[in-house]
């Protein structure tokens, strides 16, 4: 898979950025409440996309599981909210509790009284589970769908769990954010909401950056080894099994800083941010965006979130053929993405058809090899 | 003695189901190495079918019939299940072969359209484009070889898909004017009622059974042992085997993988559908019943070990088993004076929902110690 083909113009990447950061800063003006919302949320969901990236698009790794470090994290960040906020209710414990005759706050949930712990514990939290969950699987050379059933398995093990304990953390309710107050604010308020947008645009970039970081240099290219030819990389001294673990957890981190974000925005973190549904859609974010570019996932993430709110708005029921059919398209027609379409030769192929681009001659016999190459 | 012979029959039963909607999957995935999401929407096709069987033969013409509907409505899930297989292999999973994460996502994308259109199309007219696939499917492998080898063989065919649209138009509509409950699309679940003689309950050595579940437990048991001869005895059979074990050197040896893997898939759907016969019979029918037993399906694949049919019989009816003791709180009535901590946990996991959590713990650390499942496969091709 072609990584960056066409190295792009500096003025013109310049001029992206300045764009895209004038309407980061226009957005919340230009946007009524509603979309500008609906936008933070897509925003926060492409941070987990760029996990999966990183995951799927680099190291080969398809986890259906996201979901459940996605939702950790918005549980850690719902915890604290509803914590804080529960002064008026009877024994200083959020008002669920009395509902199924909790007089005790749970043990896990003292911690979460602290500002500075739930900040680490959104990230660090999902990180150490997923590397825990990653390191089991690995250690055994668990790979391909073997990982995929036994990741989406582990996520049905979480969704019966924070479903099945209403006295531990409100069952299938879920906990509510968008009533709890933040620095003498409430969450769910309009003000509050237009900053969580501009937290939401700069974790992003910077997460994008993050991301960058992580597959450039030795690090990245051992991934891209792992997901090409695992073997090989074990004979060549490394040891696979610590590299992925790595990066499994760092996108369990990933996801739950998104998850964090997007429960601020929504106003609510239930069990149903780990249904399986949920957890394949993020996939095809990536998938449609361009596995292996970083900015396809996030541009992919945005832009069907946007579409599905768009087409459920307007024909409800066509949604699901339609997304039905992206699932299908993109990995028959799209393998690479619309990203890596652009950036591969796609373009190029589709202008020659017209006749409007010169074949380019190559060496029959190297196409041979390469063909060879892909086969093994 | 009472109570262990209780436990048992209910591991059974839950067991038996998940062997029945399994054996499908075991076959596909195990065989072919293809992982099939849309495994659970082709359990909901036979599920659907066995309502639509159930109305249809409350018609007049059929109505002294009505009492054996349901073993007919096995054979017909059987078939519906198997030609919608076999068109997603002809169409997309030959595309995708040797590359199981694509096809995983494909698959998921079937079922999301499975489900939208039980949703919003109405079932008369669902079952009359069943019945044009079946006819533009295989009308023309019936036709003689002469024509089949004639140059003109695609507008024999051609002509043979425009009959089975006209019949599948004609059947859609006559069943849509007579059973008024088809015309119309519905996301509500149905509910199929078992006849009159598989209702109530049988007693064997002082313990009453309900009858549905030892049906579903003979529906397994038949389909078990129909597809072990089957794999076993038969020609089509050793082919499979011999293209599960080396694809290339069957091919060498003149076997038409091609034919083998639309037989196995095809094989491996009906057998869904047959699940789906079970399951109608346990609860309401809905777009979603299939979703429910995918993931539990998988566990038994991985945990029975990829190929390996008794792999698969032993490991759901030991899930089955272990739900039933840790599910209903089992122990603790077994061994009533435990220690308090072990017990205080034992009622901790004792609900339906707990207790998936267990058993799915315990299946990944099981892995942990036979990272290939109960029975895995040897050989040099195996790391492949």
């Amino acid at each position: 898979m072609p990584l960056s083909k066409i190295k792009f113009d500096k003025k013109i990447v310049l001029s992206f950025w300045i764009i895209l950061i004038a309407l980061i800063i226009a957005a919340p003006t230009l946007l009524p409440v509603f979309r500008l919302n609906l936008l933070g949320r897509y925003l926060s969901l492409s941070i987990v996309a760029l996990g999966v990236d990183l995951i799927w698009g680099y190291t080969g790794l398809l986890s259906l599981g996201q979901g459940i470090f996605f939702a950790l994290g918005g549980y850690c960040a719902a915890m604290y909210l509803q914590i804080t906020s529960s002064s008026e209710f009877p024994n200083n414990i959020p008002e669920f509790f009395a509902l199924y005759g909790v007089e005790k706050l749970p043990f896990f949930w003292e911690p979460f009284r602290s500002p500075v712990f739930t900040f680490l514990a959104i990230w660090i939290i999902p990180a150490l589970v997923a590397g825990l969950i990653g390191f089991l699987v690995f250690r055994n050379r668990i790979k391909g769908v073997y990982f995929s059933i036994l990741t989406q398995a582990s996520l049905l093990v979480f969704f019966n769990f924070f479903n099945g304990q209403q006295k531990l953390i409100n069952g299938t309710n879920g906990l509510k954010t968008d009533v709890t107050q933040l620095f003498g604010q409430m969450v769910g308020s309009e003000s509050m909401q237009r900053i969580f947008f501009w937290i939401t645009a700069i974790l992003v970039i910077s997460a994008w950056f993050f991301a960058k970081w992580v597959v450039k240099g030795r690090f990245g290219n051992i991934l891209i080894g792992i997901r090409d030819d695992e073997p090989r990389v074990r004979f060549t001294g490394y040891n696979p099994v610590i590299f992925k673990t790595i990066i499994f957890s760092i996108a369990g981190g990933l996801a739950g800083i998104s998850g964090a974000l997007y429960t601020v925005q929504s106003g609510i973190v239930s069990p149903q941010f780990m249904t399986v549904p949920f957890s394949i859609e993020m996939v095809i974010w990536v998938a449609v965006g361009g596995r292996g570019t970083l900015l396809g996932a996030i541009l992919g993430a945005v832009f069907i979130n946007y579409a599905k709110s768009l087409v459920s708005e307007a024909l409800p029921a066509s949604w699901m053929f339609i997304q039905g059919g992206l699932f299908i398209l993109v990995v028959t027609a799209l393998p690479e993405g619309v990203l890596g379409w652009i950036q591969g030769d796609g373009p190029r192929n589709l202008l020659q058809r017209f006749g409007l681009k010169r074949k380019i001659e190559t060496y029959p016999s190297l196409e041979v090899e390469n063909k060879e190459g892909d086969n093994e | 003695m009472e109570l262990l012979l209780d436990s048992l029959f209910n591991g059974v039963a839950i067991g038996s189901v998940l062997l029945v909607a399994a054996l499908g999957l075991a076959i596909v995935f195990g065989l072919m190495g293809v992982i099939n999401l849309a495994h659970g929407e082709l359990m909901m096709l036979g599920a659907y079918t066995t309502y639509v069987t159930q109305l249809i033969f409350k018609l007049p013409i059929l109505k002294p019939f009505y009492n054996s509907y349901i073993i007919v409505s096995i054979f017909l899930a059987f078939i519906v299940s198997g030609v919608v297989g076999i068109l997603l292999e002809k169409t997309i999973i030959r595309k995708l072969y040797g590359s199981p994460l694509e096809t995983l996502l494909a698959t998921w994308g079937v079922s999301l359209i499975l489900q939208q259109f039980v949703r919003s199309v109405p079932l008369a007219y669902g079952t009359g484009l069943i019945i044009s696939l079946l006819i533009g499917l295989f009308l023309p492998t019936t036709f003689p070889s002469k024509i089949k080898e004639s140059i003109n063989f695609k507008y024999f065919k051609f002509s043979s898909w425009i009959f089975a649209a006209l019949t599948g138009v004609l059947t859609g509509s006559v069943i849509s004017s007579s059973v008024s409950k088809l015309s119309r699309a519905s996301a509500r679940n149905v509910d199929v009622t078992a006849p009159s003689w598989m209702r109530g309950q049988v007693e064997i050595i002082g313990t009453a059974f309900p009858k549905t579940r030892l049906m579903i437990i003979v529906i397994t048991l038949i389909s078990v042992i129909a597809i072990t001869l089957f794999l076993n005895q038969s020609a089509w059979g050793m082919r499979i085997r011999a293209v599960t074990q080396n694809r290339q050197m069957s091919d060498c040896l003149g076997i038409s993988t091609e034919k083998v893997d639309i037989i196995t898939f095809g094989i491996g759907s009906g057998l869904a559908g047959v699940a789906g016969v079970a399951v109608s019979l346990l609860g309401s029918v809905g777009p979603n019943v299939g979703g429910n037993y995918i993931v539990g399906c998988f566990m038994v694949v991985v945990l029975g070990g990829v190929g390996n049919l008794l792999g698969t019989v032993l490991a759901s009816f030991g899930i089955g088993v272990m739900t039933d003791l840790i599910g209903a709180g089992r122990l603790l009535s077994i061994w009533p004076d435990m220690p308090l901590p072990l017990s205080n946990t034992i009622n901790f996991f004792a609900t339906t929902s707990m207790a998936r959590v267990m058993i799915f713990a315990l299946i990944v650390i099981f892995l942990q110690f036979k990272p290939t499942g109960l029975f895995p496969q040897k050989g040099r091709m195996v790391e492949n």
